[in-house]
């Protein structure tokens, strides 16, 4: 049998060797890469340099697929095939996008969420913001040299059960890792915090393309706390545009304008409010599809007058997360802008006039967040030992189950630190009741009717009893995305029934196993190779932190010291066979087999925390 | 499971168990322990891991949570002493504390109806006073007297002020809407 190697402790048993992992920002206007190379994050630029990716995608007839500037080029010829904005549509119905005002797209109402019918097929907004993501992973993999570690995710930190579910589904898609998905403001704060390195309580307001976040943070030293955070997941520049394309419709008598007509419209109103941040005025000249010219120009008082509701709309969520934090605008030391519709004036006015203090935008709006999840991935991926900051994020929205009257009963609170588990029990309502509905739902409002509908699944199997006498418990779990899990068990009898849904939104393994084949077909690459090369750097991965873990706590191996001993040694030889199905198989055996190791060093890292919080204690007085 | 979770929310957080307690420390130890324990520290690691370091997590936000929150903290050592505060079972109450509790309720129903934030925000004022001295008492039942029904009682009287502050709340938030 071969021996275990173990260094001496502290020492990396190993050269260090550098993961290569990034940050995305997937945004509802444009995308961005970026990665941490000598100690700074910087972003990714495209092969032209351009550092952005529209998140346009284009679907045309014959294969065609465009993504980026190409697809951003075409969409007023070809609107109903080019998905601008598809972020909106993550994890939404067809009853949410009817709201998003007048959209050129033939919309499917597919079961959880909307589907786009496209030249090239049905195409679910999984897949669209799949092959944005997999633009940028293959931007990243070039200019880094080799297959990613992993990738850190942003989705606005009000984003909902539904919408995050979509977004880690849609990375999977893209042949990503998930390192974690981070919420927009806390990226931004981790970016700003680390650049200035500043202390104190600061008010991230983030106003994208699609989304509207406001988070209140407490910055200490290697600590980043998320102390409340609220928002609109359906607010953004993209309303603005869309104010002011209204304005143009009812005023030019064009309410019936095609599919075309409005994506022109909407693309000319976009480029006038980006005018509008610098100049008092700006105009421009467009031919509708009948041959009619149009002169359209507005001044930025019209502008403002246009939108002030909707900068309004920005500033009750602000208060809210101002009371959950259990503080008033002068507790706040500096607020920091982020996302490229805070570039508009009347907006950056509200938030300085709110805070009464000037906000802090010396960072660029539009990189701040893939910045800082740079910086997140790098050290998530294992890279800066010794250095990590701390990151406490919480759970935006609350999540509950409708009780008898179609009323929630609120199981976790919206601003609770995630990760964060909860129990709470139910009963029966009729005598000899066997089977109970669970309906899992996010929300604020005291109604089901209000609250976005999660996830439904049934409890059978409750023996029967009299009506109140069972006792069920349903437990949610939220991981450290934001994502939830409920489970429900039947206490009295000992009868158990236990269940574990995913949201409906989410895609099974299988799906995603399925769609990522249709995926490397389409794209024609090497689909074996790159599986392997994937599980390869996942086994490798495993059996670093596996020989890390036995470096520093060898000792507490006991009886598994053979059986994980013996999985390394056959992980090792899965790798040279080159069959990703038996690495993946061997790494899930180690896995399993170093479960018990995992759970004893846990429990020598919480009792040496403790021990030296003694001695410190001692040492003191 | 292989965690241990045999410690009480105050050994893991290396507190002694007593109402009164020294928020830094408090938040130091929570600090220290997620340091230790966060699933950031292990994303790069096994999935055996990755679950571990979340069930630890989740136990050490809720341990916080808990003793953070001084009703929560008083009820959590009642249950360590055995004590049932009975909040949704016992709802007797003394006469003046119900008195006093119909005269705050008819001053939030009035200052709603006329869009009165001053008066909200004074009553939220004697409120919280009324709440500090109770939560004095709860100190000294839990601390000095080793009283524990005197503190089940406080407990449940306090309830009464968390949804009575909540209301007012709701109805501020409202009028700013």
């Amino acid at each position: 049998m071969a021996l275990l190697q173990i260094s001496e402790p502290g020492l990396s048993p190993e050269p260090h060797q550098q993961r290569l992992a990034v940050g995305i920002d997937l945004g509802t206007t444009h995308s961005l890469v970026a990665t941490v190379r000598s100690s700074a994050a910087e972003v990714i630029p495209d092969e032209r340099g351009r550092p952005l990716l529209p998140s346009v995608v284009r679907y045309g007839p014959d294969g065609v697929r465009e993504i980026g500037y190409e697809a951003r080029n075409a969409q007023a010829d070809d609107p109903g095939n080019t998905i601008v904005s598809v972020k909106r549509f993550m994890g939404r119905g067809v009853a949410d996008v009817a709201k998003f005002g007048a959209l050129p797209y033939h919309f499917i109402d597919a079961p959880g969420m909307v589907a786009i019918e496209t030249a090239a097929g049905i195409r679910s907004p999984v897949q669209v913001s799949a092959d944005i993501l997999r633009a940028l992973r293959v931007r990243a993999e070039a200019a880094l040299g080799g297959p990613l570690f992993g990738a850190v995710v942003t989705v606005p930190a009000y984003f909902d059960d539904a919408q995050r579910q979509a977004t880690k589904d849609a990375a999977r898609l893209a042949g990503l890792n998930v390192l974690r998905l981070l919420n927009e403001p806390t990226a931004a704060a981790i970016a700003y915090g680390l650049d200035h390195s500043s202390e104190g309580t600061f008010a991230v307001f983030d106003l994208g393309g699609g989304t509207f976040d406001i988070s209140i943070l407490k910055l200490t030293r290697g600590v980043f706390e998320v102390l409340a955070t609220n928002g609109d997941s359906a607010l953004g520049g993209d309303d603005f545009d869309q104010a002011i394309a209204a304005h143009w419709r009812s005023h030019h008598g064009l309410a019936d304008a095609s599919g075309r007509d409005t994506r022109r419209l909407l693309a000319t109103a976009r480029e006038i409010k980006e005018l509008l941040s610098t100049q008092e005025r700006a105009d421009a000249q467009v031919t509708l599809s009948l041959g009619q010219h149009l002169h359209l120009g507005l001044t930025r008082a019209e502008f403002e007058e246009l939108t002030a509701g909707l900068v309004q709309k920005t500033l009750a969520p602000t208060r809210k997360a101002l009371r959950d934090a259990g503080l008033k605008p002068e507790d706040i030391d500096g607020v920091v802008l982020v996302g490229g519709a805070t570039r508009m004036p009347h907006l950056a006015r509200a938030v300085e006039a709110h805070f009464s203090k000037p906000p802090l935008k010396d960072l660029d709006p539009d990189a701040v967040v893939a910045l800082g999840a740079a910086m997140q991935a790098n050290v998530l991926a294992g890279n800066r030992v010794g250095e990590e900051w701390l990151l406490l994020d919480v759970i935006a929205l609350s999540l509950g189950l409708e009780t008898m009257g179609g009323l929630v009963e609120r199981v976790i609170p919206r601003n609770s630190t995630i990760p964060v588990a909860r129990a709470q029990e139910f009963t029966t309502f009729k005598d000899g009741q066997t089977a109970m509905a669970i309906h899992v739902v996010q929300g604020e409002r005291e109604l089901v009717a209000d609250c976005r509908s999660l996830a439904r699944f049934e409890l059978r199997g409750i023996p029967p009893m009299v009506a109140g006498a069972a006792r069920i418990a349903v437990t949610f779990q939220v991981d450290a995305d934001g994502l939830l899990r409920v489970s429900a068990r039947e206490k009295t009898t000992g009868v158990e029934a236990s269940v574990v849904v995913k949201p409906s939104y989410g895609l099974s393994d299988d799906e995603v196993a399925r769609m990522l084949q249709e995926g490397f077909a389409h794209a024609g690459d090497d689909r074996d190779a790159r599986a392997f090369a994937e599980a390869c750097v996942e086994a490798d991965g495993l059996v670093a932190a596996l020989r890390a873990a036995l470096a520093k706590d060898g000792d507490l191996l006991g009886s598994d010291r053979e059986s994980i001993d013996r999985r390394m040694a056959e992980l090792q030889a899965a790798r040279e066979g080159g069959d990703h199905r038996a690495v993946k198989a061997a790494s899930t055996a180690l896995n399993d087999a170093s479960e018990r190791f995992a759970g004893r060093r846990m429990d020598r890292a919480v009792s040496l925390a403790l021990a030296g919080r003694r001695i410190d204690e001692i040492a003191t007085r | 499971m292989n965690a241990d979770f045999s410690r009480n929310h105050f050994e893991l957080l290396g507190l002694a168990v007593a109402f009164a307690i020294d928020g830094a420390r408090l938040e130091q130890g929570y600090r220290e322990l997620q340091s230790q324990v966060h699933p950031d520290r292990f994303a790069a690691g096994s999935d055996s891991e990755r679950r571990v370091a979340m069930q630890w997590a989740t136990r050490a936000n809720e341990a916080y949570r808990t003793l953070r929150d001084p009703v929560a903290r008083a009820r959590y050592i009642l249950a360590l002493k055995g004590f049932d505060t009975g909040e949704e079972t016992n709802t007797a109450m003394p006469p003046d504390f119900l008195m006093q509790q119909m005269e705050w309720r008819e001053g939030v129903a009035g200052a709603r109806a006329s869009g009165d934030a001053a008066a909200l925000a004074a009553l939220r004022e004697a409120i919280g006073e009324d709440r500090g001295r109770m939560q004095s008492q709860l100190g000294r039942a839990l601390d000095a007297d080793a009283n524990y029904d005197a503190g089940c009682s406080l407990v449940r009287k306090l309830r009464f002020l968390d949804k009575i502050e909540e209301e007012i709340d709701t109805a501020l938030e409202a009028m700013h809407a």
